[in-house]
This record gives structure tokens, C-alpha cells and sequence, in this order.
């Protein structure tokens, strides 16, 4: 069994960013870009697949500016065989995402592909629905544990009312949700060993695909900062104020 | 206590100051690259931000001994299994042995991470690294096979068993023995003391080096032997045998680095403790000099390290404090203590000698590995030379600004910082064995003054102030930097003093050279660390067009380099005259009147 995973090259959890002067955009010059957590944890299920029997080879796949190639690195190290990086410095929204892999798919004819459920940049969490809708696969999202059995995918699924677990056909679309693993440090060996794994490039317009954007980003703004609060004397005062001045009660 | 590796400079003084790039080329670490060693960065920062750093407090409450045994502090063992699994000991082992083999300057990088997130924890891995050093070079090859792939993957640890009560600075006072028996072994019997990680729980087997003297050998540091005494003997089959007659009969109640459990180790109390000789015999202190460098550069990567996490928590409490209105100010609000004048003269001074100590440390390590793999034996010479000279600064100066710099932290935590419970004062105890172990700054200094400026005449330390002086006049052309340049041309001068003062007394007078020898140190310390954070602005007005250009690290690094030139460059002038002017009063008091 062959699977894909789409890694994403974002900015790094830990960085407070800050909007441009002009409000066009977030300003993400010079800070640390890391791959999206939760596509770590769609390379780790891929991989923890792989070392259970199940899977035999992973490529991962990413789409976006050259230094993706990192990211792409750093899946390889966490146990990846090889890497696609589909190179473009355009701007690319998830349908020209889901576009885009949806030709890496039909070329690469993997069994499963994982993603991220979203994306901690953009948090738009619509490419792996898209994607499997593209390519007509039934889709797995927001699973919280992925099992293959009798050549089908169980799918545990983290929904309102508590878990669901659904039978998928393969092939098809997983997406990763928080609870799914735990990825693992990456191996100081497999660092080294990445490097030698093959890379291999192409670009949307060898893919055919029109990335240009259908939307149109207005305005990037600040949240608004939070005023002050105010202390009440005690709960009968606060239910009044509840009731009376937020009316929420 | 968060730590955040300060990757971005790390980067800075590898790849920029230390030249990485041509370190790839290198023979033999051709496998290395700019790109490689950014991805070892980033992993290694998270394992130490994520892993080794939420235990350095928990760390702080100490080993356990009892009867004979050391469990380490809680978490360790744990953490210590994760840096096996990661592979990370085998950073610079031998790639023969199971390590990758990396150059000194990468090795170098990451462990200033792990120094900084638990100085405690780090000196497992340094120690280990040592003694696979020591082996690597000097043991047979059936010894090298035994012990060191395990080494190497860090399942067996390692110590440095040197000192004894008697025998701190002073190795040719060393009492223990070692007998030799039939099978070619020895039976090693003595007590030694300050064995760091010499006893714990975290792997499988210990591998103590220890030196040791052989019936036959001659008095002082030409009869000392070196042997490998493992905790447990290792069957023909390379499984674990027997326990060894070697304990750790209590551990040192110490004023820092609890979590590294400081053994005192009693060899042979009952049949004597099965050791194997490494190398030839009497040569073991001679085996020990050819790691020197190595682990003396190193210790100064402690003080750097311990400095950039104090530095890191002082930032984070003095823009969280609130107190005071800002100086100046109509509005009496408190504004964050980061505002006030002193606050922000104390975070300058922690940073820009923080920043020079690294540039300076890595360029050090460089040099240690075109000293030890450069094809042209002469450019090899020239960076050993560069090494010799470079190491006891680095060491030196590091550490003993380590105990000033972490001490400041403390004050910008005002009464809080001398609370326990704030954590800044861990960083203090912590930094204060740096200046001491691996020889005392004083003997660093004594051995710079000496050995290696007074016996080559000056050579290296001229050719180094030579190069601060060109640096300086590229320097005073660019725009806010005449008078950076000016104090580097005026401490250069001030460091030409010394060493000429040292050059003329040092055959004749040597106690009035030696009075200075510490203040020598320093003043090359400060130099030195003017001239590579000189050479940075050079660098950063060349990179400034790039498309990648990180505009507010550039500026920081600028004002940082001003802030080094107006407060830690001009001290260098009282330093001079201290050396050339106060041999005399420091020797001339009688003994009794102390």
C-alpha cells in the first residue's frame, strides 16, 4: 500500500506574527517557518502505518516556494521515502491545492492520502474535503485513529456528539486531527539519511493546473484588543448583570 | 522556565563568523552542509526546548545515593533514553563507531542548546564524549571494539576519573594503583573524587577512565597510566558480566548543577577493580592534554550557554515587570522595568558579550577542525596555533563573565531573583563551577601567558591583534561606527601592552607577569570578542542586500556592537595598567599578614 502526504510549509507555531503596515497581509519575513503540526501528525500515521506492515511506501508532497524543500526534509526524516515539491512562489488557496494534488495523485496512484486537517496559517480546513471530492475518493476527516483492514480503511472520527468510526474504501482521503498521534523527535541518523532520499520537482503548469486565486483577500487586521474587566461583589450581582447589561442570561 | 534556542544566531556565528561552508569542504566531512546542519539546528532546538529544558528545575533538586547507588533526578533517565533513541550522542563520534562523525563547529552548536536548556544533563553526553575521544585515539583496537559502539549510542556512558583529594590542579600527586595481572588486565585500587555522572541509573553500563599509577613508574606526571574500569565487566560475547569492584561511596553536596550527580569513587575496596590499560603505559596525562582542547572548549560553551538562558529569563521579567514610571515621564503609570535605563544597561551587557563569547567560540572550533583535518599541514599548523591560543580565552573569559552575567540576572529580578522559586538564581549556582572545573581560570591563564604566548614570542597573539586592527580599519569608514573603531584600536593597543609586558618578564620575573596573567586573559577576551563582533558588521553590510535580509536582527546586532564598543572595549585600559603596573603589590605582602 502507497501513501501520500501533503505537508504544508508554515509559520512556526511558536511565532506571534504581525500584520503589515498596509493591513495587505500577515508580515511573515524573517520569522521561523515549520512544517503545519497537524500535517507532522498525517506524516506520523503514514509512518507509524509504515513500520506496522501496513503501508510500503510514503512520498510526501509539498506545494509552494523552494524552501518547502525543508519541509519536505524534514518529512523524509521522520521516515518518508521520497518527496515531491510542486514549486511555485504564487500565492495557492486550497482549491488550487486540492487542484494540485489531485494530479500528483493521479500520477503517484497512491491507496491513501493524508493530510492535515487544516492548515495553522490560513486555519481555512477545506483541501482534503476538495481533494477528495476531485478525485471522487470517499474522505476521513478529522480522524482521531486510522486502521487498515481487509483492504479498507477504519476511520475513528472525532465529531459533536463524541466519536464515529466509518469503513472507507480505498482508495482514499484521511485527514489528521490533534488526537491522532503523537509525532515523534526526529532521529539524528535520519536527519543525514534524508538528505541522500530523492526530491523531486515539478510545477503547476507541468500538473496543467491554473493556481490562480478565486478569492480575494480584503483586508488583514489586528484583533481588536480586549478592554478591560470589570469585579462584581458577588454572584447574585453578577447573574443581575448577566441578565441586565450582557443579556445573555 | 521557557527556553527558546536563539537559533538565528546560532546560524549567524556558524555559517557567517565561522565560515561552515568551508568546513564541509574538509576531508572527511563532505557529507556535511549548510542545509544539513540548518535541519539539525531545528531539531536539535526542539529537543532541547521541548525535552531538556522543563526538567532543568526538577533537576535542581538533585541525585539520590543510597548504598552505593545514584538514581538520578526524576525525569532524567527518561530525557537521557529520548537522546539515545535520537541518536544525538553520536553527533561527533566516530563514524566508524556508530557516530555521524559531524565537525567540532556543528557538535559545538548543538551543545550550547543542550548546556543552555540543562547545563545538569548536558555533561552526561560531554563526558561520554570524552572518553570516547580518549579511547578513539589512544586504545587498543579490541578495546575500541568493545566499548565504543555502545558509546557511541550513548546505551554505556562515560566519566573522567582524574582527581583525587590530594591531586586537584596539581595531576602529578595521583595515589592510585593499578597492578597488573596475568591476563594482560589490572587491578586498579584508589579514591577519586568530583567524577561527574559517576555513578546514576540511566544506562546500562558505566565506562570510567582512570588514571593510575603502575608499580614501576616513575614519581610524578611522567608515572601516570590511563586504564578503562567499566561498572560492569563485558563478557567475550560483548554481554554484561559481572559488577565490577568500582562504587560510588557518596555523592557532593554542591552549591550548583545538582542534577549531575558529582561521584566520589572508590576503586578495588574489596578484590580490586578490573581495569584495562588505554594506550602505552606513563602516558596516560599526555592522553588526557590531547582531549584538553576539546573539553576546555566546551566548558566555555557552559558559561556562553548558561549566560543566554539567564539573559533569556532576565528579558522575559524585566518586559513583564511593572514598576516605576519611566524616567523622565509627566505620566507617573508604572511602565515594564524593561524601560529604565539600568535594567536595559544590564541586558545590553549580558547580550553583547553573549553574542562575542559565541562568535568567538565557534570560530575556536573552527579552527579545532581545520587544525585537525586540513590537507595543507601548514594551513593545519596555523589553526592549531590558533586553537592553542584561543582555547583558555574562550574558556576563561566565557566563564568567569558567566558568574557576572548570571549574576546580573538576578539583579534584574531585584529581590525576586534571590528567591528560589523565581528559578534565575538556579542559573548562578549553575554557572559557578564553569570558571573552576576543566582548570580554574587561573590556570587558563597562566597557561595562556606562558605556553602560549611567552614560548612562541607572540607569534598568535599578534597575528590575532593584527587582524582586530584590520577589521578596525574597514570599520572606520562605515557610518556610526568611527568610534567602535576607535576603541578597538585603543584595546588592541591596551592588549599589545600586555603582551609585551609578558614577553620581557616572563623568562626573568614570571611572578610579575603571572600577578596579571588573569586580567590578561580578560582583556584578550574582550579584544577579541570586539574584533569578531567587528567582523559581523562587516559581514552584515554585505548581506544586507540580499533578498533574505533580516533587517531587525542586522539592526540589533549593530547597536549591540555599538553598545560593546562604548561600555565593554574601554575596559580593557584599566586592565593593561593593572598588568603592566600591579605585579609588585600583589607579591610583595608578607604571607603572615594576610
Amino acid at each position: 500500500m502507497k501513501v501520500l502526504v501533503a505537508v504544508k510549509r508554515v509559520v512556526d507555531y511558536n511565532v506571534k506574527v504581525r500584520v503589515k503596515a498596509d493591513g495587505s497581509d500577515v508580515d511573515i519575513a524573517n520569522v521561523k517557518m515549520s512544517m503545519n503540526p497537524f500535517d507532522e501528525i498525517a506524516v506520523e500515521e503514514a509512518v507509524r502505518l509504515k513500520e506496522a506492515g501496513k503501508v510500503t511506501e510514503i512520498v510526501a508532497v509539498s506545494l509552494g516556494v523552494k524552501q518547502c524543500e525543508e519541509t519536505l526534509r524534514t518529512a523524509l526524516a521522520m521516515g518518508a521515502d521520497r518527496a515531491i515539491l510542486v514549486e511555485t512562489d504564487a500565492e495557492l488557496q486550497p482549491l488550487a491545492v486540492a487542484k494540485l494534488l489531485r494530479e500528483v495523485a493521479k500520477r503517484e496512484n497512491p491507496d491513501l492520502m493524508i493530510l492535515g486537517k487544516q492548515a495553522i496559517d490560513d486555519d481555512a480546513n477545506q483541501t482534503g474535503q476538495m481533494v477528495s471530492a476531485l478525485l471522487d475518493w470517499p474522505q476521513g476527516t478529522f480522524a482521531s485513529k486510522v486502521d487498515v483492514a481487509d483492504g479498507a480503511l477504519l476511520v475513528t472520527r472525532e465529531i459533536d456528539g463524541g466519536l464515529e468510526t466509518l469503513k472507507l474504501a480505498l482508495p482514499a482521503v484521511v485527514t489528521a486531527d490533534l488526537r491522532l498521534n503523537e509525532p515523534r523527535y526526529v532521529k539524528l541518523p535520519n536527519i543525514m539519511a534524508a538528505k541522500k532520499k530523492p526530491l523531486d520537482k515539478t510545477t503547476p503548469a507541468d500538473l496543467g493546473v491554473d493556481v490562480a486565486p478565486r478569492l480575494k483577500t480584503l483586508k488583514v487586521a489586528e484583533p481588536a484588543k480586549r478592554s478591560a474587566g470589570i469585579k462584581v461583589a458577588n454572584a447574585a450581582e453578577l447573574v443581575a448583570r448577566l441578565k441586565t447589561e450582557a443579556k445573555v442570561l | 522556565m521557557i527556553y527558546h534556542a536563539p537559533v538565528k544566531e546560532i546560524r549567524f556565528a556558524l555559517n557567517t563568523l565561522a565560515d561552515l561552508p568551508s568546513i564541509c569542504t574538509l576531508p572527511g566531512y563532505e557529507e556535511c552542509s549548510v542545509d544539513l546542519v540548518d535541519a539539525i539546528l531545528e531539531e536539535g532546538a526542539r529537543f532541547a526546548e521541548e525535552v531538556l529544558a522543563p526538567i532543568n528545575r526538577q533537576g535542581d533538586k538533585g541525585a539520590v545515593w543510597r548504598d552505593g547507588e545514584v538514581t538520578a533526578a526524576e525525569g532524567f533517565k527518561e530525557a537521557w533514553q529520548q537522546y539515545v533513541d535520537s541518536g544525538w550522542v553520536g553527533l561527533r563520534a566516530p563514524a566508524e563507531f556508530g557516530g555521524q562523525g559531524l565537525p567540532a563547529l556543528v557538535a559545538i552548536a548543538a551543545e550550547e542548546m543542550w548546556c543552555s536548556a540543562n547545563l545538569s544533563f548536558s555533561l552526561a553526553p560531554m563526558l561520554t564524549l570524552g572518553a570516547i575521544e580518549a579511547i578513539h585515539h589512544h586504545a587498543s583496537d579490541a578495546l575500541k571494539a568493545v566499548y565504543l559502539p555502545r558509546m557511541s549510542t550513548g546505551e554505556w556512558t562515560g566519566t573522567m576519573n582524574l582527581t583525587e583529594p590530594q591531586a586537584g590542579s596539581d595531576l602529578a600527586q595521583v595515589r592510585s594503583r593499578a597492578v597488573p595481572q596475568d591476563d594482560g588486565s589490572y587491578l586498579v585500587t584508589g579514591q577519586k573524587i568530583f567524577i561527574t555522572w559517576g555513578d546514576h541509573d540511566m544506562a546500562d553500563n558505566i565506562v570510567h577512565l582512570v588514571l593510575a599509577r603502575l608499580p614501576d613508574a616513575p614519581a610524578g606526571v611522567k608515572g601516570i597510566s590511563l586504564f578503562i574500569v567499566p561498572k560492569f565487566l563485558v563478557n567475550a560475547d560483548g554481554s554484561l558480566g559481572a559488577r565490577n569492584d568500582v562504587r560510588c561511596v557518596s555523592l557532593e553536596h554542591k552549591l550548583g548543577i545538582h542534577g549531575s550527580p558529582t561521584a566520589v569513587m572508590s576503586f578495588g575496596d574489596n578484590e580490586g577493580a578490573v581495569g584495562y590499560l588505554v594506550g602505552e603505559a606513563n602516558k596516560g596525562l599526555a592522553y588526557m592534554f590531547t582531549m584538553m582542547n576539546h573539553a576546555r572548549l566546551g566548558v566555555g560553551i557552559e558559561g556562553m550557554a548558561v549566560s543566554e538562558r539567564a539573559y533569556q529569563k532576565a528579558v522575559e521579567y524585566a518586559r513583564d515587570r511593572v514598576q516605576s514610571r519611566a524616567i523622565g515621564s509627566p505620566d507617573a503609570t508604572g511602565v515594564p522595568i524593561i524601560r529604565h535605563p539600568d535594567i536595559r544597561r544590564m541586558l545590553m551587557t549580558m547580550r553583547a558579550q553573549i553574542e562575542a563569547q559565541r562568535a568567538l567560540a565557534f570560530y575556536a572550533a573552527a579552527a579545532l577542525d581545520r587544525a585537525a583535518r586540513h590537507p595543507d599541514p601548514a594551513e593545519s599548523a596555523s589553526n592549531q596555533a590558533l586553537v592553542n591560543f584561543l582555547i583558555p580565552i574562550v574558556k576563561g573569559w566565557n566563564t568567569e563573565q558567566a558568574n557576572e552575567i548570571t549574576s546580573m540576572a538576578v539583579q534584574i529580578h531585584g529581590g525576586m531573583g534571590f528567591i528560589e522559586e523565581t528559578g534565575v538564581a538556579q542559573y548562578m549556582r549553575d554557572a559557578r563551577i564553569t570558571s573552576i572545573y576543566e582548570g580554574t581560570t587561573g590556570i587558563q591563564a597562566l597557561d595562556l601567558i606562558g605556553r602560549k604566548t611567552a614560548s612562541e614570542n607572540g607569534l598568535t597573539a599578534r597575528r590575532l591583534l593584527a587582524e582586530a586592527i584590520e577589521v578596525a580599519g574597514r570599520l572606520e569608514a562605515l557610518e556610526g561606527f568611527a568610534g567602535f573603531a576607535a576603541n578597538l584600536r585603543s584595546a588592541v593597543a591596551d592588549a599589545e601592552h600586555g603582551v609585551a609586558y609578558i614577553l620581557e618578564h616572563f623568562a626573568s620575573q614570571p611572578a610579575l607577569p603571572a600577578a596579571g596573567s588573569v586580567p590578561f586573559l580578560k582583556l584578550m577576551g574582550i579584544v577579541l570578542g570586539g574584533w569578531q563582533l567587528g567582523r559581523a558588521v562587516l559581514e552584515i553590510q554585505r548581506l544586507k542586500g540580499d533578498a533574505e535580509a533580516d533587517a531587525d536582527f542586522f539592526h540589533a546586532k549593530e547597536v549591540t556592537t555599538r553598545f560593546y564598543g562604548e561600555h565593554l572595549l574601554p575596559q580593557t585600559g584599566g586592565l593593561a595598567a593593572a598588568i603592566v603596573n600591579g605585579g609588585e603589590s600583589v607579591m610583595e605582602l608578607d604571607d603572615r599578614l594576610f
